[in-house]
């Protein structure tokens, strides 16, 4: 035991001078305006400097790299000046061969009993590994931006191809839409449209294909475009939503959707739109006298599922300064806080408030209402309003 | 005419003597006005101070930054101009530190009449070496000094992030972070060294139509004394004290002498 007790102590009797001078990083001792005063023999043997080549010539800046030295000047000496230390900075030295040597650089400085400042202390340590981890990780990190973005713009461009881009003008009408993107990410899979017939009448549609992404985006595309063909075959919206389910019936593991598809019979000073619908929500009535109210069409199965949805039908006359509008679920499940969702109870309130309004108006009104909801809409969400403009 | 709150914009500070000269201290690239923190207990008794630090920096307001905006020195000139108008300020005695000097420059040339005189601290109007014109960096340089501030700034946002937005109302929180001083956003720092190193407002110098005092420091690495002496000899009239210090940051390097430089410039003859 006492021999063991010697050995150890006989190493711990290591002197301060040795440990200064051959520790595994590089000491280095600076007056205040940086002039190396004192640096031990592992920095000089990591930059191949002889002692005299920097003891009382050299600035602790001049042994950076340029971009170090800007950034010693601009960050490093105000902090160190405003600290009293600073810990963690990474910067480049360079070896009087002209190699760069990345390190990690502590300093702090000494001050007498009085807190006034005497020199400043740094200590300097390899980062060769540490720094090569670091590169693969800034690489990864912008790649990871990269796609992040591109991803963006691909779902954006998606996005637009499933919308209308913009709605044709209808005389004697006034029509409004909006959008809302829940995830700049995500292709969500609403939808709506509105174009002419060949009688002079015109057709319009609004839904939502279940789920997101690649999948509902391609749903969506094949819903859209079998409702406009439907329709120029035989514009019955029971006949259309009929073709719909079986042509969605035919595509195996394809998903379904809620819709709306009306034929709008516009006249000097008031229209007729025949609805059909799938299972989707009912729409809102607001008339212009005030009176405020849901226009439900009972009864109608997820287009989609069955191979004979039951689709039911209803007829909404507009007077001037009628507006009805359709919307999809996106806004009536939001969460308002805690397990509280915005009902369909919320909303016709809501649009109680609004008459009189315009079409223009209620979207208005909505994108104000989604805004507000703000984070608690978590799906996207369609609205699209058409009114008879009032005398 | 700005329909913005400049002064939590740009997080404006008023201190001092209210009947005194106006002094407007604005802060160079990689700080904000904590720099200037040794300067204003000595001009405080004699001057009203006005602090602030540019949007992007300090405890400005982030969300009013944008690239656009911030990606010309025009950008951080509208921030003073903009705040010297909000505090109807007159007179204005100007100090910029490093490229703050050069914002000087191009606010003295917009609107004259708002400035007294300038100082301009540690002042060069182009860094990259042109022709027989030594600034004292290359391109490959400055490109070097990115790749700094990057290294320096990884991990950034996500230490920093939830420091910051989760106490919106205890910024004092930030403060009790290493190197938390001075913190910037990666992107803004990204832009605001661009710009700093960049540009070239050689063709401004001469454009400046009030008193101007070039106050730099004997040993510089960023604005050595050639730039120092180019910088005097293209300002009619201007004056330029050398301080017997080190560094590109003279307020802190040296404090009293700067402070003592700038005192007597504000109050002595024009």
């Amino acid at each position: 035991m006492k021999v063991h007790r010697e050995e150890f102590s006989s190493l711990l009797e290591d002197s301060a001078e040795d440990l200064y001078e051959n520790a595994p990083c590089g000491y280095l001792s600076t007056t205040l305006d940086g002039r190396i005063a004192k640096v031990n023999a592992t920095l000089l043997r990591w930059l191949g400097y002889e002692r005299e080549q920097v003891v009382g010539r050299l600035r602790f800046a001049d042994l950076l790299s340029v971009g170090g030295k800007l950034y010693h000047e601009t960050h490093f000496a105000p902090l160190l000046r405003m600290q009293g230390e600073i810990g963690g900075v990474a910067l480049e030295m360079v070896a009087v061969d002209g190699r760069r040597l990345p390190v990690l650089v502590n300093s702090a400085v000494k001050t007498n009993g009085d807190g006034e400042p005497l020199l400043i202390r740094t200590t300097v340590f390899d980062a060769h590994d540490r720094r090569a981890y670091e590169q693969e990780l800034l690489r990864s990190r912008r790649e990871a931006e990269r796609e992040r973005d591109e991803i963006r713009r691909l779902a954006t461009t998606l996005q637009r191809t499933l919308l209308p881009p913009v709605l044709p003008a209808v005389p004697g009408l006034e029509t409004a839409t909006h959008y809302h993107h829940a995830s700049p990410f995500e292709v969500g899979g609403d939808f709506y449209d509105l174009f002419p017939l060949a009688d002079g009448r015109w057709g319009l549609f609004l839904g939502d294909v279940c789920g997101k992404g690649p999948g509902a985006a391609a749903v969506t595309s094949l819903t859209r475009y079998t409702l406009r063909s439907a329709a120029v075959y035989d514009p019955d919206p029971v006949a259309v939503l009929t073709n719909l389910n079986t042509v969605l019936n035919q595509e195996p593991d394809t998903g379904f959707c809620t819709v709306v598809f009306g034929v709008l019979t516009v006249e000097p000073g008031h229209c007729t739109l025949a609805l059909a619908a799938g299972g989707h929500p009912p729409g809102l009535l607001l008339r212009a006298d005030g009176d405020t109210s849901y226009v439900t069409i009972p009864g109608g199965q997820l287009i989609g599922i069955l191979p004979d949805a039951r689709v039911t039908t209803t007829t909404v006359h507009l007077g001037p300064g009628d507006t009805f509008a359709l919307y999809t679920d996106g806004l009536i499940e939001a969460r308002t806080g805690g397990d509280t969702r915005y009902s369909e109870e919320d909303l016709l309130d809501f649009a109680a408030t609004l008459p009189p309004t315009s079409a223009a108006g209620v979207v208005e009104a909505f994108v104000g209402l989604l805004e507000r909801l703000g984070d608690g809409v978590e799906d996207d969400t369609a609205v699209l309003a058409i009114g008879v403009p009032a005398r | 005419m700005v329909d913005v709150d400049v002064r939590t914009r740009n997080n404006v500070v008023v201190t001092g003597n209210p009947d005194g000269p106006v002094v407007m201290l604005a802060h160079g690239f990689g700080c904000d006005q904590a720099m200037w923190r040794l300067v204003v207990p000595v001009l405080e008794p004699t001057c009203r101070v006005v602090l602030f630090d540019y949007v992007g920096a300090g405890r400005s307001d982030l969300s009013a930054w944008t690239e656009q905006r911030y990606s010309t020195l025009d950008g951080y000139t509208r921030d003073v101009l903009e705040i010297c108008d909000e505090l109807d300020l007159r007179d204005v005695v100007f100090v910029g530190h490093s490229v703050s000097a050069m914002v000087g420059v191009l606010a003295v040339a917009a609107r004259p009449a708002v400035f007294a005189k300038l100082v301009l601290v540690t002042p060069s109007p182009r860094y990259l070496d042109d022709g027989d014109y030594r600034g004292g960096f290359s391109a490959a340089d400055i490109d070097e000094l990115l790749d700094s501030l990057e290294s320096n700034y990884l991990g950034w946002s996500a230490q920093m992030a939830p420091v910051i937005m989760g106490n919106p109302d205890r910024p004092e929180l930030g403060a009790e972070l290493t190197n938390s001083f001075c913190r910037t956003d990666p992107e803004v720092a990204r832009v605001f060294a661009r710009t700093t190193f960049l540009s070239d407002n050689r063709a401004d110098l001469e454009k400046v139509s009030v008193p101007a005092l070039v106050l730099e420091c004997r040993h510089d690495a960023i604005a050595p004394p050639e730039v120092g002496a180019y910088v005097h000899a293209r300002i009619p009239g201007s004056t330029r004290v050398t301080l017997d210090a080190t560094g590109h940051c003279p307020q802190l390097s040296a404090p009293d002498q700067t402070a003592a430089a700038i005192a007597r410039f504000v109050t002595g003859a024009p």
